[in-house]
């Protein structure tokens, strides 16, 4: 007797993408100057959705103009409590649009409606709120009786959580009375577009906020700017120590949120069907394309093979396909280039001498799919326990001793997040506090809130998201 | 079956070793199956699978033959216009109307319907060991061929394991081959998960055929997660000794919608196997109906009304 | 000539508006003299149902995320931004000001509400802690809501003196029992309405019409409030307020029309936890 769930698409009627779009600056959406165009597919079935501006040179000239005109005529003159006023305005319009953020989001990226719908558009929304509340207290946050904001902020973010990241850097730049030049990742700039009109839906003042498109050539347009007064940067490690090369000798203000080895730590005592439940949260949530991702599995090696067992059963009950259809939990990998770099990796693995395991499942023909994988037997020599795969695949290693887990667990130059599984309460306090990482879950994975600050230690980068931590990250003490 | 010494310590110490369930981890799970979509052609499978189900239970003070008789009718036919419906699972009853109803599903049609009975001085199970072995007899000796019996709460609650194992040792003994048994841990009394864990490794130890969560009396009943971790015990428990027990939750499933969220559990935790009346039932009374008026809408287009199915 | 539909203002408990169990009223006179309405006159047992239906609503209130009540409370300000023209025609009857002078009120008590709204998910970041303590042992302090709030509203501003009281008292996940101006209850009810058309739940704000002079006694008095912003009374009845109120050792305060987290701060409590660090 089987229950085979029935197709259950979301419809995407309520999306209207145009065949081509332009840049987000002063207000509008203007053509480029001599800026070209290139595709923007859905990775679920290569589809094109749409032609993106590629912007230039004087594109990003233009939008850090606009900025710094609405910097100095409006939003610094403009009192935190009105400023404020326009992000509840942002946050209220989200929600009223959610659906179509949601379907929108999942089509550009290739998650799962599931999630947009069910976090990555909530938890945007909730950032503009969160922060709209902070505008008209700034004095409260721990930087001084007047702290004024930097001016323009050049902000550069990641194909992975897409409307979500540009909440969590626009949301407190503006509340903290900042201007946004702020550049999408090239292979998802949709909903950022959309967000564009939320702008205009809220009457937001022109060049308060700017979108520019394009790849990374836009991206270090925007980070090498001599107007632009802070630079916020979300994505890979190596991309961000190029910007933090190019900050040298200048005197801007530099936050970074880079990559992540994270270690998923399983005590022997630890709630068993809850934690392989947080397992596969921690690396197969978003198609394991998150920097906090609980990409090693560090099990107490007496337990290993019961919770091996229980993983497998549990991966095969993992639906795979169509990032519209309600039930998938696993969507498309976000492009061919990420595609191809997991494939190596996980073939290195192999070739190293670990173990692959994925469950049988049928992929679709078109489209960018890799399987939930996880590689045992490995040593943490090996490049998939060392480098950032960026998708579903788990390396899973082995500890004997609680110091032997924190000391494998911090044997990374990473330290973004961690998690820890036991029953034992002292030990999750022990543990998290010799945890060299950021954000340490317990018990639980992957939990976001805009009050709770996000970032890492080491080469996972400098500063932290949300909160008052985050948010000071915006502001400057009275000199 | 697991072998587990009747004294305090030894049960203690093998319910110790079970692994804890962690809350709100349970919870996010229940919660996030209870996200599934299911429709179309998987939607009509569901709402048939859940009707044949359904133990339709009428479990009041104020019952008489009259009202017995009625939800037997509907027991065996649940939608007079349309025969292709199935009959449900079981009727469920108290013990002195356990005749009546066997003696009408037989001369109607329903002889393969179960008339289940209520035991051991249900629903708050506060009565001596020799008062429920009767309560049993009597059942069984009317007609009833399944026995849905109450654990001892304030046993479990205070410690006292052993009087828990080893009454429903005894009324499994009274149950023999004659009748199945269903053990009501009482799930909402109960309140952690922990401890419903506990519990269904204690009925399952001690002989259960399939455990229940609640008396329908109480609230909370059966909420997603609670049966969630009783269908990991049983899974486990199968795991363990190769037996599979059956899973009822009873009380607050209503709508077409709460049913289908119980089948979704058990598919995605027990696994496909457990989906047929032999492994999982449903109790519940109103519930039928709205069924019945989801499957209504199915196969016409059109959503319907109360004075389209049958008043119980 | 059209004849208009004119308002009653009763008490507002539980999400309803239902008329004095006393039976009584007073009459209110607008700024030139002429008669206004016929408030409710609240007696002890209202005050008495009021601080039941407060009671209940505070288990409820206290348990939602702070994230949940600041947006709840940020609807309760569209929700008065909608009414604004009602409220502004209500200062100008109660209190004499001009249009222009009644707006800005309105205005400010908005933005104020506002305020609050944004501090009930902020306020544990700020103002709890982590303590260093000596030994592994992990210490953290956190504040939590009071309970039921007594709130005596000031008789400066008509609408403006009642969000001073209000809002600070939810934001820090309490309840308030209003004890509305005397001079000015119109606001208190029109508020209400507010209160009783957004998503506030029942009983989280109740508000009584009447004397300050008879209800501050029995709300100083009732074992079951826990708190008393006095800001409204007069410095004779404040003190007899203090008094009575030890019985239970209510925490009473008042403030000059402050805009401060003290405000929200002062009906809050101080849990401090430990829990050792070890393998």
């Amino acid at each position: 007797m089987n229950f085979e769930y029935s197709p259950a698409p979301e419809s995407i009627a309520i999306v209207d993408i145009k065949p081509e779009y332009n840049l987000f600056i002063g207000g509008k959406f203007v053509s480029s100057k001599g800026g070209k165009r290139f595709e923007s597919i859905n990775p679920a079935n290569e589809e094109v959705l749409s032609h993106i501006t590629q912007g230039t040179s004087a594109d990003v000239d233009r939008a850090v103009k606009a900025a710094t005109e609405a910097y100095k005529k409006i939003w610094s003159k403009m009192s935190g409590a009105e400023r404020g006023k326009y992000l509840f305005r942002i946050a209220r319009i989200l929600q009223e649009r959610a659906r179509e953020f949601a379907v929108l989001e999942s089509m550009d990226n290739g998650k799962p409606i599931r999630e947009t719908r069910d976090t990555d558009i909530p938890l945007a929304a909730a950032h503009f709120f969160y922060h709209a509340g902070w505008a008209d207290k700034l004095e409260y946050a721990g930087v001084g009786d007047k702290p004024k904001p930097h001016g323009v902020v050049g902000q550069i973010i990641p194909w992975n959580f897409p409307l979500l990241m540009l909440a969590w850097k626009v949301a407190p730049a503006l509340a903290t009375g900042n201007t946004v030049v702020l550049k999408p990742a090239e292979t998802t700039s949709l909903t950022a577009l959309l967000f564009a009109e939320v702008c205009q839906q809220a009457e937001l003042p022109s060049g308060v906020v700017n979108i520019v498109t394009g790849d990374g050539k836009t991206g270090e347009l925007i980070v090498n700017h001599p107007g632009v007064n802070k630079i916020a940067f979300t994505g890979s490690t190596e991309v961000g120590k190029l910007i933090a090369r190019s900050v040298v000798g200048t005197k801007k203000a530099l936050t970074l949120e880079l990559g992540g080895k994270g270690a998923n730590i399983i005590f022997e005592d630890a709630p068993i069907d809850e934690t392989v439940e947080g397992v596969i949260n921690g690396i197969y949530f978003n198609q394991g394309h998150v920097c906090c991702a609980g990409s090693r599995l560090l099990v107490q090696e007496n337990i290993k093979e019961e919770l091996l067992e229980k993983l497998k059963r549990r991966m095969s009950m993992i639906r795979v396909g169509d990032p519209l259809d309600k039930n998938t939990d696993l969507g498309a990998i976000n492009s061919r280039a990420q595609l191809t770099k997991i494939r190596e990796l996980a073939d290195s693995g192999e070739a190293e001498g670990a173990q692959r395991w994925s469950p049988e499942c049928s992929l679709p023909n078109k489209g960018f799919w890799f399987p939930p994988t996880f590689f045992t037997s490995v040593s943490q020599a090996h490049r998939i326990a060392r480098e950032e795969i960026f998708g579903p695949v788990l390396s899973v290693i082995t500890f004997r001793t609680p110091s032997e887990a924190i000391e494998k667990a911090n044997n990374t130059p990473y330290g973004l997040s961690a998690g820890i599984w036991t029953d034992k309460g002292s030990r999750i306090l022990w543990t998290a506090q010799r945890l060299k990482a950021g954000v340490v879950w317990a018990n639980t994975f992957n939990k976001f809130d805009p009050a709770s600050p996000f970032g890492g230690y080491k080469e996972s980068g400098w500063g932290r998201e949300g909160g008052r931590h985050g948010l000071a990250a915006y502001l400057r003490g009275e000199h | 079956m697991l072998a587990v010494d009747s004294n305090e310590t030894s049960i203690r110490s093998f319910l110790r070793n079970l692994s804890p369930v962690d809350q709100v981890g349970a919870e996010a799970r229940a919660s996030m199956l209870s996200t599934r979509s299911i429709k179309t052609a998987s939607k009509l499978w569901a709402i048939d699978t859940a009707i044949s189900m359904i133990d339709l239970t009428t479990l009041e003070g104020a019952d008489t033959p009259g009202k017995v008789i009625s939800i037997c009718a509907k027991a065996i036919r649940p939608d007079p216009t349309n025969l292709e419906v199935p009959h449900v699972g079981a009727v469920c009853v108290y013990n002195d109307m356990v005749k009546v109803a066997r003696q009408f599903l037989d001369s109607s049609g329903g002889e393969q319907i179960p008339v289940a009975a209520v035991s051991t001085a249900f629903p708050s199970g506060r009565a001596s060991i020799e008062v429920k072995q009767r309560d049993t007899e009597d059942a069984i000796a009317n007609g009833a061929t399944e026995i849905d019996m109450v654990i001892d709460r304030g046993a479990f609650l205070s410690g006292n394991l052993s009087k828990v194992l080893t009454e429903i040792v005894c009324i499994k003994e009274i149950c023999g081959d004659r009748a199945h048994l269903k053990v009501i841990l009482e799930t909402g009394e109960l309140v952690t998960y922990d401890n419903v864990r506990k519990a269904s490794f204690l009925a399952m130890a001690a002989g259960a055929d399939f455990i229940k969560t609640s008396t329908g009396k109480v609230q909370p009943a059966a909420t997603p997660a609670v049966v969630l971790v009783m269908l990991e015990a049983v899974r486990d428990y199968y795991q363990l000794t190769g037996k599979k027990i059956g899973v009822k939750p009873a009380g607050g499933i209503r709508t077409t919608k709460d049913a289908i969220k119980q089948l979704v559990l058990v598919n995605e935790t027990a696994g496909p196997e457990w989906l047929s009346p032999e492994l999982f039932r449903i109790g519940a009374s109103a519930l039928l109906n709205d069924l019945l008026m989801q499957r209504m809408k199915m196969k016409s287009g059109q959503y319907s009304g109360r004075n389209y199915v049958s008043l119980d | 000539m059209r004849i208009d539909v004119k308002k009653t203002y009763k008490l507002f408990i539980g999400g309803e508006f239902p008329r004095s169990e006393s039976g009584r009223s007073y009459e209110v006179y607008d700024a030139k003299g002429n008669f206004l309405a016929n408030p409710a006159l609240a007696s002890r047992k209202d005050l008495r149902d009021a601080v039941v239906s407060s009671r209940g609503a505070a288990e409820k209130w206290e348990k939602t995320s702070a994230f949940n009540r600041s947006q709840i409370l940020y609807r309760v300000a569209e929700v008065m931004q909608g009414r604004a023209e009602q409220f502004v025609s209500e200062i100008i009857a109660q209190e004499g000001l001009t249009k222009s002078q009644a707006k800005k009120q309105v205005e400010k008590a908005i933005d104020l509400w506002v305020w609050y709204s944004g501090w009930c998910d902020k306020i544990a970041t700020i103002y709890g802690a982590t303590n260093p303590v000596s030994g592994s042992f992990y210490n953290f302090t956190i504040p939590e809501p009071l309970g039921v709030v007594g709130v005596f509203a000031g008789g400066g501003d008509s609408l403006l003196d009642l969000v001073h009281g209000i809002a600070p008292v939810l934001a820090g996940g309490n309840v308030a029992i209003t004890l509305a101006n005397q001079n000015f209850p119109l606001s208190a009810i029109t508020l209400s309405e507010v209160f009783a058309t957004s998503d506030l739940p029942a009983g989280v704000v109740n508000v009584l019409t009447g004397k300050h002079s008879e209800l501050a006694s029995w709300v100083a008095s009732h074992m079951d409030i826990d708190g008393i912003d006095g800001s409204g009374l007069d410095s004779q009845v404040y003190e007899s307020v203090r008094l009575a109120g030890t019985d239970n050792l209510k925490r009473i305060k008042k403030f000059s029309s402050t805009q401060s987290p003290e405000r929200i701060l002062a009906f809050m409590e101080s849990k401090t936890v430990w829990h050792p660090i070890g393998i």
